[in-house]
């Protein structure tokens, strides 16, 4: 039964590694938006006090590895996930897995991958690439953020498998390992499971750093910036706000687009015109978004570096937030059985 | 986004991949299309790189100019911070702190500075 692994662009890399997956078990109906809807993966959070790469910590999404893990809970699919201590360990594992044939998720850090280009080569340790073959010493890899499928040494396998620094993957490596029969009935089941689930995450989080009040808490922020940090680092903490939203791996306004597409394919399962409608406001959010990267892209290229100009950034996230805000208390209050 | 605006601009990703993107067709539907980048984003990450190459030039002056020592340099230089640097070495960032003291540095033990020396150079490729 050999079946054929076909390798599959995505936007951002652990939704393609689960829509590839799912789809060479046999769930053919497996998209990128709903890989991500299902697992909830649409948040936002500011990390007080604590910077990345000399920048605030924001993020458009929810914790690596969780939207593969719910999807698959959603689907009934059962998940196999190891990690080792053990580089040679970890190895003779993968090399198993490639014996046996069918492809498997791995987790890895970028700063030693090789067909990433030198600027975009940060410790960050929570790529996902999938697996799926060796040939002549070298391991056949599908990443799902690249056009075509790719391949890496030995060597380099394992040092990007044992990244070290914050989230290091230490060799994880997952894939799914029981496949039951899937119904429409538990696709929509999961469906809205991952709508409310969004949709009260994003509302209801305590605190003001996360959620719709996370966007605002950083409005907030950005006002203070240009006094407190000076102009050129104001403007680097923009840059990074704008990086974090729209460098590889979002599908463009933070996610937002990539919502507003799972909202409209839900409509294919639960039938709720109102989806439609709702999908249209998470796609201004998303252009919102993009006119705030526009708009701090103009102050750090020097263009314009005004406290007024900050401000209106500001403004724009403020908006952002009260759109979002609406739109997730409609999908929360939404019947959708 | 609609589909015909989606930028189309010079990106250091081209020589890896182009990026896929959800957006807009004619009759409002979503799809997904591929960019070479977008300007805003690469003045970003250029900024970004400006900075951290000041970074790795104010190191090397403080480290010549004995107000640090040379791990100092090698962290910017790798563009790690203490947490990364802690992870490959293994030391606490407390000490890493301390290493980084010119006179810390100089009574460091030979297997000390090894160790650190070995990490600090092997976790690049090539």
């Amino acid at each position: 039964m050999e079946k054929k692994f076909k390798h599959i662009q995505s936007a951002h890399c652990e939704n393609g590694v689960a829509t590839s997956l799912l789809r060479y078990h046999g769930l053919e109906f497996m998209t990128e938006p709903l890989a991500f809807g299902m697992g909830s993966g649409i948040f936002y959070l500011h990390i007080p006090y604590l910077s990345i790469n000399n920048g605030p910590a924001i993020t458009y999404r929810t914790m690596p590895g969780w939207i593969f893990s719910r999807t698959c809970k959603s689907l009934g699919v059962k998940v196999h996930r190891e990690k080792f201590r053990n580089e040679q360990t970890a190895q003779a594992f993968l090399d198993q897995k490639v014996k046996e044939g069918a492809p498997v998720g791995c987790q890895v850090g970028v700063f030693n991958l090789p067909y990433f280009p030198p600027e975009y080569r940060f410790h960050f340790n929570a790529h996902n690439l999938i697996v799926y073959g060796k040939e002549n010493g070298n391991y056949l890899i599908s990443d799902p953020v690249m056009e075509t499928v790719t391949s890496l040494s030995e060597e380099d396998m394992l040092k990007v498998r044992f990244a070290k620094g914050p989230l290091a993957p230490k060799g994880h490596i997952y894939f799914p390992e029981k496949v039951g029969l899937v119904t429409d009935e538990i696709i929509k089941k999961g469906i809205i499971k991952g709508i409310k689930r969004s949709s009260r995450d994003m509302l209801y989080i305590p605190g003001n750093i996360g959620g719709v009040s996370g966007i605002k808490y950083t409005a907030k922020q950005i006002r203070k910036w240009r006094d407190k940090l000076g102009p050129r680092k104001a403007g680097l903490y923009l840059g990074q706000i704008v990086r974090m939203q729209e460098e590889i791996g979002t599908g463009g306004g933070g996610f937002r687009f990539l919502f507003a597409a799972f909202l409209e394919q839900a409509h294919q399962y639960v039938k709720q015109d109102q989806l439609i409608q709702i999908s249209e406001e998470f796609t201004k959010a998303g252009d919102l978004w993009r006119a705030s990267a526009v708009n701090m892209g103009r102050i750090y290229k020097g263009r314009l570096n005004e406290q007024k100009d900050f401000e209106e950034s500001a403004d724009l996230l403020m908006q952002i937030s009260e759109i979002e805000k609406q739109a997730f208390k409609k999908l929360l209050k939404l019947k959708l059985d | 986004m609609k589909k015909e605006e989606l930028p189309q601009d010079e990106s250091p990703l081209a020589s890896m991949t182009r990026e896929l993107m959800y957006v807009k067709d004619k009759e409002g539907k979503y799809t997904t299309d591929l960019s070479t980048g977008w300007d805003v984003k690469k003045n970003a990450l250029d900024n970004a790189w400006d900075d951290i190459n000041e970074r790795i030039a104010a190191a090397s002056l403080a480290v010549k100019k004995g107000e640090k020592s040379p791990i100092y340099y090698f962290m910017e230089l790798r563009i790690m911070d203490f947490p990364v640097l802690s992870g490959y070495t293994g030391f606490w960032a407390f000490t890493i702190k301390r290493h980084m003291k010119p006179k810390v540095f100089e009574s460091l033990s030979e297997k000390n500075w090894q160790y650190m020396q070995k990490h600090l150079i092997s976790v690049l490729r090539n």
